[in-house]
């Protein structure tokens, strides 16, 4: 039995997220609640914000946020202060720190290398492509330099 | 009966891959021909036998054989009949069946259709393609039995989870795996050209219509799947960064990177070594999004029969398979490049920048799945990679992308005049920057980068339009005569191309402007949203085939005319014992209107019901452009066959046609 | 150089396969989060006690008096916690430890009904009907335990039921920090 697939598990349930009574007067207030609770990880759930959860605690965790930001946290100070209950887990975007160099500075690293051999990769090119494929003389290539050369003035 | 003979089928099959893994290589080795061409019967019998095998599955669903494990777990007698068929590949060996299915019918094809593909290469293709088969059908016949009988047998099955009882969701899997697993037959051809020391273009000829395909049903596999969410999940979301949808998405990304840099290959013999590599990757990236989902490696909303003792078996399937190719590629690769040379602007030149940018996208996007993982096999902190992390590192590495596709097609092979091909493109900047300044006019409250992306979708879909139009001289007479003789594969690039201009809109005009209202509603409620004004009505009780429902029923006016009545329902499933939302959806091309209910969570509201209406502008434009990649890559794979699938056929259109 | 360069994505399968191996190692389990208290304080929090019940209510005060406490998040309407309650008395009179609990999201009446038909073994238990004193202990789910040390330090969290197999590997944590203290 422990083979039953338990596909969607959690979907199974239904995916709910703010409820009308959470919703602040006020627009602005309201705006940064539910960015930050986009933002924020579901405990519980697999993984899901707790803006789009319909748990107990994701519930209890949007009214918080709410609170707090009536009563005059800015968005980091809440976040804080839901770190220093469930750790960096939480946090969707994980904070910059020495942890995470590694996670944020990637892609700048991936492109970074990438281009380089990409650039190296040109330059080449540009060398051989002008050099290699002639299998003219030297005197072959000036004459058809000369050759190029004036059409390109009779060409206007 | 019948499932006891799919199981000797499965088993057959099994034999039948062991023969085809073995003997085809070998008559490669020494010459043997008749052992090479052995590949043709063993892998048509193998595709017949997993046929029937999965026959035998799909018939114990249908009658509902309840001695049978699977179909108890997973099935229901009163569930509709297209749903108890679905149900066949709605669970972990069932769905097994159907990726070695698909993998079989892949190597039999290449066996049919390839007769033109040289029998060594054939040969060892079709052997290594069997050696897949072989890891995958011992994985299912050990440690997952789809035929597994039950006794005593219950007098009805659990069901089918409800969420995937939904016509997107039946058919979703099977595309995904067709393009999963299409990559496997393009790695086969990556092995088996290093085994055989030598990539041409011939090969990547070969190579690409396999590629196509594949791409073609993976694109569609994972629209569908987003589509799904959309409307059936209740909160208007169409894509979440979650592990699960990341491991589909990197082996496209890299697919359609190979996609591009084959053509490389195939038209100025370069890049060989690269395209081989992308090859192996690509399919490497399916199978690790096969093993992420069912191991249970990383915590996902898709939970899909977690097993971390049939993980290590998948992963040893991973280790001997992409780390036995890629040491081949290191030690065959170096030898194999060369071929056409090409100016820093050039076609080359671009394709290589789109290589560049799809790579440390796809890089992007393993790193920030995994990581987790690492930091926690390190350090033993937890964090979450989410959504944040994602966009800022894609969707800057988009719209570079989308930068340069727009130019790319404009340039010739070898050696190409940026500065001519800009001053060609000046009206296709003016326009995109005039459809940029009207984004920012009528939508003022959006982020900057919004409109950044619809000016880049712009540039994007009118270059690629200019381009096509230039190419076939569109409004010279005898335009209608040239569309029809140029390749269907350029009108394929273009329309595909079009297709990721169309889909950037949609996405930044579902994410940048989309409006939500919730309250709670009572007969008479009403809401207004971007200029709709909804009465709710009330709820009515329905009986369904194997559920019960709730509709609510919600007037749509526009200045007090009437546009729709809306009908978003709550289903319960008695037997699975769990409810799923319906929401109901006004589509139009501007945007969608977006109505779901729900019991609501508050003590206090009794009576009541929580609403949600959500208006999700340009969503269409995601499906749309979706189709249209899917259709650019038939029309493009229309062309191929013509050309690889029947090579006398092709001739005579190709002499009517000019050279390029 | 382009020899070794070809080597490269080998290495990066090998690592990403170690670690894959590594997370599929039995025990781990990808859903649990470790617990951002650890050596830290008890948080600031008072509850009333539940009405009608005996014990008194419970505060951050009451777990820096001096003496190792464990503290107990249950609820009636969890139906593991019903196992672990059982395991939770047979501790606390076998033993000699200081038991609390916090009483979460429940009402009242069930807990007291709860309590009167399974016993009461704590000392002191605070009513949480809101849920907001679980936030401040990082409460994801329960049950959940805290091994609270003499100072009011938190030094261990122990989520899902007390028993078993997570009977024995409560005791070793239990057993260690008595032995380190």
């Amino acid at each position: 039995m422990k083979w039953i697939a338990l596909v969607f598990m959690l979907l199974a349930s239904p995916v709910w997220a703010v409820e009308p009574d959470e919703i602040l007067d006020d627009p602005v207030l309201e705006e940064r609640a539910r960015e930050i609770s986009a933002n924020v990880r579901c405990v519980v759930c697999q993984n899901e914000p707790i803006d789009s959860s319909n748990a107990g605690v994701a519930r209890d965790l949007r009214l918080l946020v709410r609170e707090r930001l009536v009563a005059g946290d800015s968005n980091d100070e809440v976040y804080d202060f839901l770190v220093a209950r469930y750790g960096d887990y939480v946090l969707f975007k994980p904070p910059f720190k020495p942890s995470t160099y590694a996670l944020w500075l990637a892609p700048i690293f991936i492109i970074g290398v990438g281009g380089l051999a990409v650039f190296m990769m040109l330059f080449r090119a540009r060398r051989t492509a002008t050099r290699v494929p002639s299998d003219l003389t030297d005197e072959e290539q000036k004459a058809l330099d000369a050759i190029r050369a004036a059409q390109k003035k009779d060409l206007p | 009966m019948i499932p006891e003979l799919g199981q000797f089928a499965l088993a057959l099959a099994l034999v039948s891959a062991c023969v085809q893994s073995l003997l085809p290589i070998m008559g490669a080795a020494r010459g043997q021909t008749l052992w090479m061409r052995s590949a043709t019967a063993s892998s048509v019998l193998q595709c017949v036998l997993l046929i029937f095998a999965f026959g035998a599955l799909m018939w114990s669903y249908i009658v509902s054989d309840f001695t049978v494990l699977n179909v108890v777990q997973n099935s229901h007698s009163l569930k509709p009949m297209i749903y108890k068929v679905a149900g066949t590949w709605g669970n972990h060996e069932g769905s097994l069946l159907l990726w070695s299915l698909i993998l079989a019918i892949f190597g039999a094809a290449v066996a049919v259709f390839g007769s033109n593909i040289p029998l060594t290469l054939r040969a060892r293709t079709l052997s290594v393609q069997a050696w897949i088969s072989v890891g995958f059908l011992s994985f299912m016949i050990f440690t997952s039995n789809p035929f597994e009988r039950i006794f005593p047998a219950p007098l009805n099955g659990q069901d089918l989870n409800p969420l995937l009882q939904d016509i997107g969701l039946a058919i979703h899997p099977p595309l995904l795996y067709i393009g999963y697993v299409g990559f496997s037959i393009v790695f086969s051809f990556a092995v088996a050209a290093l085994i055989e020391g030598r990539v041409d273009p011939a090969w990547a000829r070969w190579v690409r219509p396999w590629t196509l395909a594949a791409w073609v049903s993976l694109t569609g596999g994972i629209a569908l799947g987003s589509w799904w969410a959309y409307y059936e999940l209740g909160w208007g979301g169409w894509w979440f960064w979650d592990p699960v949808e990341n491991v589909s998405f990197m082996p496209w990304l890299l697919g359609t990177a190979l996609l591009h840099s084959a053509i490389v290959t195939e038209k100025r013999n370069t890049f060989k070594s690269w395209t081989i590599l992308l090859a192996i990757l690509t399919f490497s990236l399916s199978l690790l999004g096969t093993f992420i989902v069912r191991s249970g490696l990383l915590t996902s909303v898709h939970a899909f029969a977690v097993d971390p003792e049939r993980g290590v078996y998948i992963l040893g399937l991973l280790g001997v398979s992409i780390g036995g190719s890629l040491t081949l590629f290191a030690a065959r690769a170096p030898a194999m490049e060369g071929g056409g040379l090409f100016a820093p602007v050039s076609r080359e030149a671009g394709l290589l920048i789109n290589n560049l940018l799809l790579a440390t996208a796809t890089g992007t996007v393993l790193f920030g799945t995994l990581y987790p993982l690492f930091l926690e096999a390190i350090t033993g902190d937890k964090i979450s990679v989410g959504p944040p992390f994602f966009n800022a590192s894609f969707i800057p590495i988009t719209l570079a992308l989308v930068l340069v596709m727009a130019v790319g097609p404009f340039l010739s092979w070898k050696r190409a005049d940026l500065k001519g091909v800009l001053s060609r493109m000046k009206a296709v900047m003016v326009l995109s920057a005039v459809g940029a300044l009207v984004v920012w006019y009528l939508e003022t409250g959006g982020p900057v980068l919004a409109v950044l992306a619809m000016g880049l979708a712009f540039w994007l879909l009118c270059a690629s339009a200019l381009e096509w139009a230039r190419r076939v001289k569109l409004f010279q007479s005898g335009a209608w005569a040239r569309i029809r003789r140029q390749p269907r594969a350029s009108h394929g690039m273009s329309l595909a191309h079009i297709g990721v201009a169309v889909l950037v809109m949609g996405a930044t005009g579902a994410s940048a402007w989309k409006e939500e209202e919730v309250v709670f509603a009572e007969p008479g409620t009403q809401v207004s949203i971007a200029g709709f004004d909804l009465t709710f009505e009330g709820v009515e009780n329905v009986r369904g085939p194997n559920y019960l429902a709730q509709v609510g029923s919600l007037v749509v006016t526009r200045n007090g005319e009437p546009v729709t009545v809306l009908y978003p329902e709550r289903r319960s499933y008695p037997v699975a014992g769990t409810s799923t939302t319906e929401s109901a959806i006004r589509q139009t091309l501007a945007g969608d209107l977006y109505v779901s209910i729900a019991e609501p969570a508050a003590t206090n509201a009794a009576g009541k019901w929580t609403l949600r209406v959500i208006y999700e502008p340009l969503i269409n434009f995601l499906w749309i452009g979706s189709a249209m990649l899917v259709l650019g890559g038939l029309l493009s794979l229309s062309d191929r066959r013509l050309r690889i699938g029947a090579p006398r056929k092709a001739r005579a259109p190709k002499l009517a046609t000019p050279a390029e | 150089m382009k020899r070794a360069l070809a080597y490269l994505p080998v290495l990066v399968v090998v690592i990403i396969g170690a670690f894959a191996y590594w997370g599929l190692q039995g025990g781990r389990n990808p859903a649990e989060i470790p617990s951002a208290l650890i050596s830290k304080p008890v948080p600031e929090f008072a509850l009333e006690g539940i009405e009608g019940v005996a014990s008194p209510g419970l505060a951050t005060a009451d777990l820096k008096t001096g003496e190792l406490t464990l503290v107990n998040v249950f609820a009636s309407w969890c139906v593991p916690c019903r196992a672990e309650h059982a395991v939770l008395t047979r501790m606390t009179a076998t033993q000699d430890l200081r038991l609390v609990g916090i009483n979460y999201k429940d009402r009242a009446d069930d807990a007291r009904a709860w309590l009167e038909e399974l016993g009461n073994p704590y000392l002191a238990i605070g009513h949480d009907f809101s849920g907001r004193a679980g936030i401040e202990w990082g409460v994801s789910g329960v049950p959940e335990t805290f091994i609270v040390d003499a100072s009011g330090t938190i030094v261990h969290r122990f989520t899902g039921p007390i028993v078993g197999d997570g009977q024995r590997r409560f005791q070793e944590a239990l057993d260690k920090v008595m032995a380190g203290s």
